[in-house]
């Protein structure tokens, strides 16, 4: 795997590849609560102003719109910040999207604590987790630009709901060159035998980071990015807790329900794995910047490494 | 088998007559054929609902037998006129009409609300042959059915988009954001039916949330809405209201039906007690005659 190469707002690359996928998805259709110059669905808006469609703040009301659409043929990419879309339309997500089965694309602007300056009201925490329980839907956490695009393209060619989680800012190009993101697929970055740092989103970059300090310290990272939230890859999670026989999650989300919850869902089923999670830690947030607040909140290079240290009892 | 098969023969027979006036009578007897099936069923399965299944009886009828473009052997003809019925408890109605309409079995009604069902207690589309949104949450159908009249503008199709909502859609704030969302974008052939019987789960509309004026908010959020508020029990006002409809060419449409939920029975009109309360032996006794007395002068006059 290369250095990470240069930072992409991944939000500018989400609004890029909504433009760039015009023509090969003539039915996709994009729709926006009154964010566009945020979420940067600006841009396709002004190319494609007859397939774009601005509802005001109605999160509700654009999700279900979308399912409309999607029934007769349309490939309608619905897009606010992720909190809203997926609290105020949770309703629609799941009784007309999901129960449905309709190939509507939910993109969830801001996750995480990107929007950090905004404070606990624009900052989406709990996404994942309403995400992932929610039948026939896929979750995909893009970590970096790369997969942020991958996944549009991906989402749109499923014929069920799609959740794909943006980041508002920067974060460091680590996939450029690696093969492309696939559903259900998770990316082996590094092998080790000492323990095992399952990691999604924006934290990715932390933890190479922090694979690269514990392997300093002797302690061989087995670290694997997991891009699709759901479906789960199974296999190559179990393959490595059993070869391991510790578990490191690593999220941008509360402890609760996210990455470490389904990673441990599967392992208590399929190998019982000692585990421990890098997430927030069940409480609101606050505002500041973006790498600081991720920081106070316990998602750092210094928290992966203590984490993975205490697990493995060094 | 006997009553579903004759109910079969009637129908085609409805569906191919010429003469408005015949056809008129005649879908004014459907319609009450459906409703003492829909009271035959739920006393049957000991669940569903009574009260906005009969109030809505007659416009679903006319809708199917008369107004709607549909091909029930084909039931996703993407050219089809769609129906989103946001009041989606009143599926029995619903389910009633879709089959002898020719979309499934009229003996699969038998099954309403059971185990291994194509018919769920709420509509489903992935289940049932013809029923173009599932629904069942209150307040989502004004934005759906807002989606579907967009795409047919999308795709160049000339299909038609019908809502139906009671009060309970009207109480949700989502419809309101979709009433405003329809007239910023005014889609061709978006029509809003509203089956107003002033009752609701809990009581009167007037108590548990006042709706009116109704036609003024309507107004007010850009719609264009019927100055009349037609009878929607009756099948010759049904049908002025949808010679109105086709004359319109400012969008999205909408017009408001009086009608009585729990329509046909004299201690289940006009209440709130009969919304989702099980049809008893008791009632059901008490009750059929009543709607067959009218079915009996309804049949009289074909």
């Amino acid at each position: 795997m290369n250095a990470p190469s240069k930072a992409i707002v991944m939000r500018d690359a989400f609004g890029q590849a909504l433009v760039s996928l015009a023509e090969e998805f003539p039915e996709m259709i994009v729709l926006d609560a009154d964010v566009s110059a945020s979420t940067k669905t600006a841009d396709f808006a002004k190319a494609h102003p007859d397939r774009f469609f601005n509802v005001g703040v109605a999160e509700a009301n654009m999700a279900d719109i979308a399912a409309g659409m999607a029934t007769c043929g349309l490939r309608p990419v619905v897009n606010t910040f992720s909190i809203f879309l997926t609290l105020k339309g949770a309703d629609q997500i799941r009784n007309t999207i999901c129960y449905n089965n309709l190939p509507v694309v939910l993109a969830g602007t801001y996750g995480g604590l990107s929007d950090s300056y905004d404070g606990a009201s624009h900052q989406s925490i709990l996404d994942m987790a309403i995400m992932r329980a929610l039948p026939n839907m896929v979750v995909i956490v893009p970590a970096d630009a790369v997969e942020a695009q991958q996944a549009l393209r991906l989402a749109l060619r499923r014929d069920g709901p799609t959740f794909i989680r943006i980041c508002r800012n920067e974060t460091p190009t680590l996939f450029a060159d690696a093969a492309p993101l696939e559903i259900g697929k998770l990316r082996k970055l590094r092998e080790g035998s000492d323990l095992t740092i399952g990691v999604t989103g924006v934290p990715t970059s932390m933890a190479l980071e922090a694979a690269e300090c514990l392997a300093v310290d002797g302690i061989g990272v087995d670290l694997l990015e997991i891009p699709t939230l759901k479906p789960m890859d199974v296999e190559a999670l179990v393959r490595s807790a059993a070869k391991t026989g510790k578990m490191l999650t690593v999220e941008e989300h509360n402890v609760y329900g996210g990455l470490g919850g389904a990673v441990a869902e599967v392992l208590a089923r399929h190998a019982p794995t000692k585990m421990d999670y890098v997430a927030i830690q069940d409480r609101f947030a606050e505002s500041g910047d973006y790498a600081s607040l991720l920081a106070k909140y316990g998602i750092s290079v210094q928290a992966i490494v203590e984490k993975a240290k205490g697990l493995v009892g060094k | 088998m006997n009553t579903a098969t004759k109910t079969r023969l009637q129908s085609a027979q409805v569906l191919a007559e010429k003469n408005r006036q015949k056809k008129t009578a005649m879908l004014q007897y459907l319609a009450q054929k459906f409703r003492v099936d829909v009271f035959d069923i739920l006393h049957e399965k000991g669940t569903g609902h009574w009260g906005g299944a009969s109030s809505v009886t007659e416009l679903l009828t006319t809708l199917y037998f008369d107004v709607m473009a549909v091909r029930p052997e084909e039931p996703r003809w993407p050219g089809r006129d769609r129906l989103v019925l946001s009041k989606g408890h009143a599926s029995a109605i619903l389910y009633t009409v879709l089959a002898n309409r020719g979309y499934f079995p009229v003996e699969e009604l038998k099954t309403f609300r059971q185990l291994n069902s194509r018919l769920q207690g709420h509509p489903c589309m992935n289940e049932t042959p013809g029923v173009d949104m599932s629904t069942g949450a209150l307040g989502h159908g004004m934005s759906v059915a807002l989606g579907m009249a967009l795409a047919a503008r999308l795709q160049r199709r000339n299909y038609w988009t019908y809502l139906i909502m009671g009060e309970g859609c009207l109480d949700e704030g989502q419809t309101w954001e979709g009433m405003m969302a329809a007239a910023k974008f005014k889609p061709e052939r978006l029509v809003a039916l509203i089956d107003y019987n002033g009752f609701q789960l809990d009581g009167p509309s007037n108590e548990i949330m006042p709706l009116a004026p109704l036609f003024e908010k309507f107004h007010a959020f850009g719609w264009n809405i019927s100055p009349t508020e037609w009878n929607g029990h009756s099948i010759r006002e049904i049908l002025k209201s949808f010679a109105w409809v086709q004359q319109q060419k400012e969008w999205p449409v909408a017009v408001i039906y009086r009608t009585h939920k729990g329509r046909g029975i004299s201690f289940t009109e006009d209440t709130h007690k009969f919304h989702g309360a099980l049809i008893d032996d008791q009632n059901y006794a008490n009750g059929r005659p009543q709607l067959m007395k009218t079915l009996e002068e309804l049949e009289a006059v074909l």
